[in-house]
């Protein structure tokens, strides 16, 4: 009887470990990539809901390795035009644990709630994810768009 | 009793459940593992997906010369001719012994063979690879350089390489290719020894040279500038042309898209494909060496950890107050044009001990290898990156007869060169 808990006991502490193992395996990449393509959307609405947004790209196909642009309008949830953001940029490869490498920024404001955010350059193919960090009317809140790139 | 460790054993299977259940991921990957040894049984097939890397990688990928905003003689004719003149002309040099092509000799592939460059004296780091070298944004082991231009005239005021002087070089372009010059940039202005002295330099480091800089006036000085950027443009219009011809990888590459396999098998050898297959997978060199020319032209700290040289963290602050960069007043690029520039990170603390990812390109041909030559061989270069603790390596556990199937591969990337004669 005792060995048999003895040998149950071993086996546990065995399984213990493997499953730590398997916990601090997952850890590396906690933050999981979507898989949902509602997730990859162009349109996004910011985390606290304040605000929706739209990106679109120029070129439309996203190059890996080159400098483009974006144009981004910003709207409120009801579709007014949010005119007078302050809006700064921050792309990551959350698998890779780095960024761009460019500092992209809003260089235009058109005056009809779109931007023109320059200087993205996407060093390699794989998921990331930009995030746009908007102030307008006293209040901030941040929008994520995932990318998966070829 | 009995009991009581019976209750005992119901609940130590079921925690033996609870974590055979955690412990999935753990067996899966090996699962996973043991797929890829499969594949690696079975070279020649490759997925779509697979097909599609090779292709990106392949030199029938690579566009035509980019434009350069900066240097608007960059596909003259006449400046490719005078530039190719001063590659190899000796007499822009303290010594009359040193000229571009003493460190990169056309004979083996614009490159020496020593680990540190040696013109008058010698320098901290290894002489760059000059194929293909167009395509890329940044110049210099630390990217101190934003156009191939204003590259090219750094190692004239140099005292460890040309070590000659910026108004002497005004000076020779005056007496010795003033019809050449002209003939593209339009008339010279007058040089003479009053009012730009031999020994004037403000880039040289030495005291004497940056004082008779100083005194210019302002006028002589930026003419001085002018020629000397103008010889940039001309030695880059040149270096531009020099461009790498398909390898057996490129042409195995073109063999399989057009299904050819018989051809395909002919190129490359058994060992080569599978070290192919490592590199564009499990080995994940493709994060940074991509493209058709097999480099992502960024800046990356590979874990060497030389306290003598902080690489791009430096090259930030230099190419930003650089007077011969893209928005500087000798470049012909509107300031929109100068994206890179404009655009570049300044995080400094992210760029310690950072080096421009050097092409792959005839790597093999040009031993030895780092920035500062620190290591002798691939096979050297392979296993340094398998045992680097370095957070920007991502590869998995690699076995050495993997490490020599890479190795196989790296040797399919060397191909004959362009460039004008």
């Amino acid at each position: 009887m005792l060995k048999r808990i003895t040998s149950t006991c071993s086996i546990v502490s065995v399984l213990v470990f493997i499953g730590f193992a398997a916990f601090s395996d997952l850890s590396f990449g906690y933050t999981v990539k979507p898989t949902s393509d509602a997730e990859y959307a162009k349109t996004m609405k910011s985390k606290d809901g304040i605000f929706k947004v739209t990106y679109a790209s120029d070129p439309e196909v996203i190059p890996v390795n080159k400098i483009i642009s974006w144009k981004l309008k910003v709207e409120t949830v009801d579709g007014q035009p949010v005119k007078d953001a302050e809006i700064t940029v921050n792309g990551e490869m959350p698998e890779h644990g780095h960024g761009l490498p460019t500092q992209p920024k809003v260089t235009k404001n058109f005056g009809d709630g779109t931007y023109l955010v320059e200087g993205i350059k996407f060093s390699m193919p794989g998921w990331w994810t930009m995030t746009f960090t908007i102030k307008a009317g006293g209040k901030t809140d941040n929008v994520v768009f995932n990318l998966q790139l070829k | 009793m009995r009991r009581a460790s019976g209750l005992l054993f119901v609940r130590a299977q079921k925690i033996i459940l609870i974590l055979l259940a955690i412990s999935m991921p753990v067996i899966f990957p090996a699962l996973r593992a043991s797929a890829d040894a499969n594949d690696v049984m079975q070279p020649q097939v490759w997925s779509e997906e697979q097909i599609r890397t090779l292709r990106s990688l392949s030199l029938s990928s690579l566009p035509p010369l980019p434009k350069d905003s900066s240097n608007a003689y960059a596909d003259d004719p006449k400046a490719i001719e005078l530039g190719r003149n001063i590659f190899f002309d000796k007499r822009f040099s303290a010594n009359g012994k040193v000229s571009c092509a003493t460190c990169h000799i056309p004979e083996t592939g614009f490159t020496d063979s020593l680990s540190l460059a040696r013109g008058l004296g010698m320098t901290t780091r290894r002489t760059m690879p000059l194929i293909g070298v167009a395509y890329q944004s940044w110049f210099f082991w630390d990217g101190r350089k934003d156009s191939l231009w204003s590259q090219a005239i750094d190692p004239l005021e140099s005292s460890v390489e040309h070590g000659f002087t910026r108004t002497l070089c005004a000076h020779l372009i005056s007496d010795k290719y003033k019809k050449e010059y002209e003939g593209i940039f339009g008339k010279l202005p007058k040089i003479d020894h009053k009012s730009c002295p031999p020994k004037a330099s403000p880039g040289t480091g030495n005291p004497s040279a940056i004082r008779l800089w100083k005194a210019m006036k302002s006028e002589d000085k930026d003419n001085v500038n002018r020629i000397y950027a103008n010889i940039g443009k001309s030695v880059a219009a040149y270096v531009r042309q020099i461009l790498p011809q398909p390898a057996p990888f490129d042409q195995y590459v073109d063999a399989l898209v057009r299904n050819d396999l018989e051809t395909a098998q002919e190129l490359l050898s058994p060992d080569a494909v599978e070290g192919l297959m490592i590199f564009i997978g499990k080995a994940k060199c493709t994060s940074c060496h991509m493209g058709p020319l097999l480099t992502n032209s960024s800046f990356h700290n590979i874990g060497l950890n030389n306290p003598k040289d902080t690489g791009r963290a430096e090259g930030i602050d230099k190419v930003l107050h650089d007077e011969f960069n893209c928005l500087g007043k000798y470049s012909d690029a509107k300031p929109e044009e100068c994206l890179e520039l404009r655009f570049i990170d300044t995080n400094r603390t992210k760029y310690v001990g950072a080096f421009k990812t050097p092409t792959l390109r005839n790597a093999a041909e040009r031993p030895p290898y780092l920035h500062a030559g620190q290591l002798k061989t691939l096979s050297e270069v392979l296993n340094f990156y398998r045992s680097s603790a370095s957070s920007e390596l991502e590869h998995q556990q690699l076995s050495d007869t993997e490490l020599l199937k890479i190795e196989a591969f790296l040797k399919t990337l060397s191909g004959p060169l362009v460039f004008p004669k």
